[in-house]
């Protein structure tokens, strides 16, 4: 005998004394949590606890694919204050204590049946049953992610996470906030069971019925075992506690350079719950979260959660995209290799690859094998899945086979004419609405274009090395560039997987032209007398991954140079620095891709300290100290007022666009939420105040842009 | 509206002797990186693919299906239809008149068909003793009656048997075969030495005229992709009739004739055809290279000349194209082996055949020998056993192109006393 009761987020059936309930968010396609929902569980619980028919109870989803995905972040935004948020959560925790009690006190077992992603909130609100049973689907997932939003779990994960998995394996899954699939999770013991899909609420309901009378003491049965032993050795005693909490910090520091408040609160709340008990431990996880909530660091980092998310559906142009099946790649290699590699595995197109001979084309192939071979290896991709992909990607010498490609992508080395001579013979073979994009990171497409019968096919494609990895695809587009050719790249670009900015040409475009600026300024420092370690570990401090320094190296210091003159033939003297890259592409030094640098190399490529006769070959004195905030404050300033340059010129059609090229194309630190996010975060005033001090004592290439001088008269903001 | 059944475009892989250049791929790689290769330079869209009729000879186990195989491994959508044949020798004949035959009936307008094999890597089986006690085990409920089933196994058990090449009802090999036509047809050592060397000869030359140029494809080599697979490897510039009269006769090594240099060698390799409904390429923008205008299968008792199919085949083909052998340009004869090909030509040229095996009061007819074979056979090229047909129509078809003209014969012989012939027009 079953029966149905229904509340606005959730179903609820009860059949043979285990009542079942089935989250099914009003209005969303996801569910996700936030005051309704905990309404609705209160009712529940209310009913379950009482309510003598009812048994045990399962938790699940009516969602396809997915479990819970968390707490509503939207409404995250609505909390005004660290204290309002704080105590919201701990009505949230009181909540999940009265799930967990269920089985302990009142004898009634909970199982959580999952299938699809489990997140954040979602994990947490599992963590409270008795029993979690996931599907073997790819598609299910276990998280914890908050610390990717500059906050921590605070419904309980700091506290039921380490006592369920251990210590070590629950701060990896917070610190790092990565997902895991069901079969880590089981290994981590985060699951008790994994069921084919179609099982998932039959195996449940009888897992719950099973346990009905039994004992809500986890049997946590002693396997002798390397990882049981360092369990034993540094997770059950305080001494061996204490080092592996400090060891945790250490390397948070490290890798956060302090930047990021919300791993240490992780730890703290871990470690307070644990040597303090569960209430403390509760109790401090949910001031943790006021804190954090309204922290700049958190705000910057679900500005861009926000900002990625709106990007997912932004549409650009009134247009409709064209299809895509077939794409040619021009050029093979790391550049092509990589675009290879994305679109015939993620947006599953042919792809056929031009290069000048066969052990180019097999190079390229063996590239797009190598990246399939390590999707298989982490278990992203089945084997077969990665021979179908092989077999999307074909290769030429010649031009037979092109001529259905609806996309061409052109990536060889940044010389117009070659890549006008490729657009030309392209067009001769290809059909009038194949659309033509070029990977190259300065030329302007206009230039390019001049040399197309159909001008209006032609747009940029501007993607970031390695391009497996990184997120961003920055479109570039001419006056001349028709709506649907945009909104065929765009669409095809989110096939790929990646996070697509559409901007207006110009040389440089975007990102390569912010860090024009970014580059000449750190040069300015070198030639005043500062070293190399000086400048990169300043910036690094500051944020970005990499050093300009390291970054000169890295992209080669000879492509530097080209790019420096493209710039200055453009924009002039802001861009005009000190001739650096070209005395060290005198001196044979082109970075990384010859082992020479401001680095140093060894026969293998691996870096080493700096090459400190670097300094000689630019004939430069000795180095002396400069203030590390001077070196940070006129590298970023210099890079940030060229991002709103390119705002007033209308390269970029907006703020939001700046901001998450700036952090996902070039390593603007997210923290700070962008350039303009961070200009907002500052004061406007503040900025231009800088900007004119920097001015009157090195020049006009610190003119604060016009655009900061009129948003600061009208006392607006770009983003905030 | 009468339906004519158009071959629009058509590929192979480079064919290399077993065990060398392709051993790393599997009948299933080579017929998927033909079949998606064709794909891409064809241009054709895979939607508009109605079917994929492919086949091999050498089956794998793990993929009996091998059409539906290609269909799923390569960007062809899940949703094609596909299936697959075998038949000795004359495989991908048979699937590409299969595949003709669904657009005939109006079944299909776009159908993808060929063949490929690998010999590199055989599927190896057990004795059906060894088979029984692995059945056995498997299907054990406990490990003593598991252990039980294995204690009945003997070391000889292991030995595998070797792969099959004899011919299963007269336990003869296709070489043994061979041999008996070139004793019962008078065919002398070095007429087969003289036609094999003729063969690598037309071979080389036609590589060397850029023959092959477009119908083979560079195949780069899994998993390093460090080499590329450009041209068949067996045609050979150096040999001679010194050389090819130094080998040992491999069937018959007291009385015979047949070597393996007057034989075609075990082959890796995968060739496919794009075939189309004349007026679905009209309106797709193909020109067809070449018309199907008839075929004809035939079967013979395999105890008598086993390897004689071609004789009896293609009068049928002609009859039904209303033709006379002469009327014919070009004529392709598979070369399973010298002493079968010339056997072969003798029956055509003969009366006494005709009246004797076919009905026919007079010879098929006399193939002069500029119109035989023009750019080598399986003897020289190699023979994949199911790429073999299509590999023949192709180039037949390709030469119907460069002529702008003409019709053209195709046919084999093959196991089992199997003939087939096709007649292509332009």
């Amino acid at each position: 005998m079953a029966t149905l009761t229904t509340y606005p987020n959730f179903s609820l059936t009860v059949h043979d004394g285990v009542a079942t309930v089935f989250m099914d968010k009003k209005d969303e396609a996801l569910n996700t949590l936030d005051p309704s929902v905990f309404e609705d569980v209160l009712a529940i619980l209310n009913m379950v606890e009482t309510d003598d028919s009812v048994q045990a109870l399962v938790l699940a989803s009516a969602k396809p694919d997915s479990f819970l995905a968390g707490a509503n972040i939207r409404w995250f935004e609505t909390l005004r204050t660290a204290d309002e948020a704080t105590e919201i959560l701990r009505q949230g925790q009181a909540i999940f204590n009265r799930i967990e009690a269920l089985h302990a006190e009142k004898g009634k077992p909970v199982v959580a049946a999952i299938h699809g992603a489990a997140l954040g909130g979602g994990l947490e609100f599992a963590l409270t049953a008795s029993i979690r049973i996931v599907t073997n689907s790819s598609k299910t997932q276990l998280g914890q992610p908050e610390v990717q939003l500059g906050i921590l779990p605070a419904a309980g994960g700091t506290q039921r996470l380490p006592a369920l998995i251990g210590i070590a394996n629950a701060l990896d899954l917070m610190l790092t906030g990565r997902s895991v699939d069901a079969r880590k999770a089981s290994k981590l013991g985060l699951v008790d069971e994994i069921v084919p899909d179609q099982a998932l609420l039959q195996v449940a309901q009888q897992r719950a019925r099973d346990a009905i009378g039994t004992s809500s003491e986890r049997d946590t049965g002693i396997t002798l075992s390397p990882a049981t032993l360092q369990k034993f050795a540094l997770e059950k005693n305080r001494l061996g506690r204490e080092v592996l909490f400090r060891q945790a910090r250490q390397r948070t520091r490290t890798q956060t350079k302090g930047n990021y408040p919300a791993p240490e609160r992780i730890i703290d709340a871990v470690e307070i719950g644990v040597n303090q008990g569960r209430e403390a431990g509760l109790d401090a996880e949910a001031r943790f979260l006021g804190e954090l909530i309204v922290s700049p660091e958190s705000k910057a980092l679900r500005s861009i959660f926000f900002a990625s998310q709106e990007l997912k559906n932004e549409m650009w142009v009134p247009a409709d995209p064209k299809p895509v099946n077939h794409v040619a790649v021009i050029g093979g290699g790391l550049m092509g290799g990589g675009i290879a590699a994305v679109s015939a595995s993620r947006a599953a197109t042919t792809v056929r690859v031009k290069e000048v001979d066969q052990a180019a084309v097999g190079r390229t192939l063996k590239h797009v094998a190598d990246y399939t071979a390590g999707r298989v290896k982490r278990r992203r991709m089945r084997p077969f899945e990665a021979e179908q992909v092989m077999l999307r990607m074909s290769g030429s010498t010649d031009w037979s086979g092109y001529r259905n490609a609806d996309l061409v992508i052109e990536a060889v080395f940044e010389s117009l004419d070659l890549k006008q001579s490729i657009l030309r013979e392209v067009e001769g073979i290809t059909r009038a609405d194949t659309v033509f994009a070029s990977n190259t990171s300065s030329l302007p497409i206009t230039d390019i274009a001049a040399a197309s019968s159909r001008p209006e096919t032609v747009l940029g494609m501007h993607y970031f090395s390695p391009v497996e990895k990184m997120p961003l695809l920055e479109i570039v587009v001419t006056d001349q560039t028709a709506d649907w050719a945009t909104a065929t790249a765009v669409e095809f670009g989110k096939r790929q997987g990646k996070t697509v900015i559409v901007v207006n040409d110009g040389t440089g475009f975007y990102t390569s032209r912010i860090l024009g600026p970014y580059g000449r300024e750190a040069f300015y420092l070198l030639e005043e007398g500062a070293s190399v370690e000086a400048i990169d570990g300043a910036i690094e401090q500051w944020g970005f991954p990499v050093g300009p320094m390291l970054l000169s190296d890295e992209v080669g210091i000879d492509t530097q140079e080209k790019i420096g003159h493209i710039l200055v033939d453009a924009f002039g003297s802001r861009m005009t620095g000190p001739d650096v890259p070209a005395r060290l592409v005198a001196d044979g030094r082109r970075g990384r891709k010859n082992g020479r640098g401001f680095y140093s190399y060894d026969d293998k490529g691996v870096r080493g300290a700096v090459d400190e006769s670097v300094y000689e070959a630019l004939e430069l004195g000795p180095r002396k100290e400069l203030p590390e905030t001077e070196i940070q404050q006129r590298i970023s300033l210099a890079l940030i007022n060229e991002a709103a340059l390119c705002l007033e010129e209308g390269v970029l059609g907006s703020a939001r666009d700046g901001d998450i090229g700036a952090i996902m194309g070039i390593g603007f630190p997210p923290f700070r939420g962008g350039p303009f996010w961070y200009i907002d975060q500052v004061g406007i005033d503040e900025i231009v105040a800088q900007l004119r001090m920097l001015a009157a004592r090195h020049g006009s290439r610190f003119a604060p842009a016009q655009i900061l001088l009129d948003i600061a008269a009208r006392d607006a903001t770009f983003r905030m | 509206m009468t339906r004519r059944v158009a071959i629009v475009d058509g590929l192979r892989t480079p064919f290399a002797k077993s065990g060398t250049s392709l051993k790393r791929l599997s009948t299933l790689d080579l017929g998927s990186a033909v079949v998606a290769e064709l794909l891409s330079r064809s241009g054709v869209d895979g939607d508009l693919v109605d079917r994929v009729v492919y086949g091999s000879v050498v089956q794998d186990v793990a993929s009996p299906n091998l059409a539906r195989e290609i269909v799923l491994s390569t960007p062809l959508p899940d949703t094609t239809d596909a299936h697959s044949i075998t038949k000795a020798c004359a495989t991908s004949t048979q699937t590409f008149v299969s595949g003709a035959q669904a657009i005939l009936l109006g079944d299909a307008d776009v159908v993808i068909t060929g063949g490929a094999d690998s010999l590199s890597k055989p599927p190896v089986t057990f004795s059906d003793h060894f088979v029984e006690v692995m059945m056995e085990a498997q299907g054990a409920r406990d490990l003593g009656s598991r252990l039980k089933a294995f204690s009945r196994l003997r070391p000889k058990d292991l030995a595998p048997n070797p792969p099959a090449i004899a011919d299963r009802s007269t336990g003869e090999t296709m070489g043994d075969g061979a041999e008996r036509m070139a004793k019962l047809n008078g065919i002398s050592r070095e007429a087969q030495d003289e036609y094999a060397l003729r063969s690598h000869q037309k071979a080389i030359d036609a590589w060397e005229k850029g023959i092959y140029d477009s119908e083979v494809m560079a195949l780069p080599i899994p998993p390093s992709y460090a080499t590329t697979v450009d041209r068949d490897s067996i045609p050979r510039a150096d040999t001679s009739l010194d050389k090819l009269s130094t080998l040992r006769p491999v069937f018959d090594r007291q009385y015979g004739t047949v070597t393996a240099g007057n034989s075609s060698p075990l082959t890796d390799g995968a060739s496919a055809l794009l075939l189309m409904e004349e007026h679905t390429a009209k309106r797709l923008g193909y020109i067809p290279k070449a018309f199907l205008r008839s075929y004809g299968f035939a079967a013979l008792d395999p105890n008598w000349q086993l390897l004689m199919g071609p004789a009896l085949a293609t009068p049928i083909a002609l009859e039904r194209a209303g033709m006379e052998l002469a009327d014919i340009d070009v004529v392709d004869i598979h070369e399973a082996f010298a002493a079968q090909l010339l056997s072969v030509l003798q029956a055509f040229a003969s009366d006494e055949f005709a009246v004797t095996h076919l009905g026919r009061d007079r010879a098929i007819g006399r193939i002069p020998d500029e119109k035989l074979n023009l750019y080598g056979g399986s003897i020289s090229l190699g023979h994949p056993f199911a790429a073999t047909g299509a590999r023949q129509l192709l180039t037949m078809a390709n030469e119907l192109v460069r002529r702008d003209a003409g019709i053209a014969l195709i046919t084999q012989c093959a196991a089992g006393g199997l003939g087939a012939a096709v007649i292509l027009e332009r």
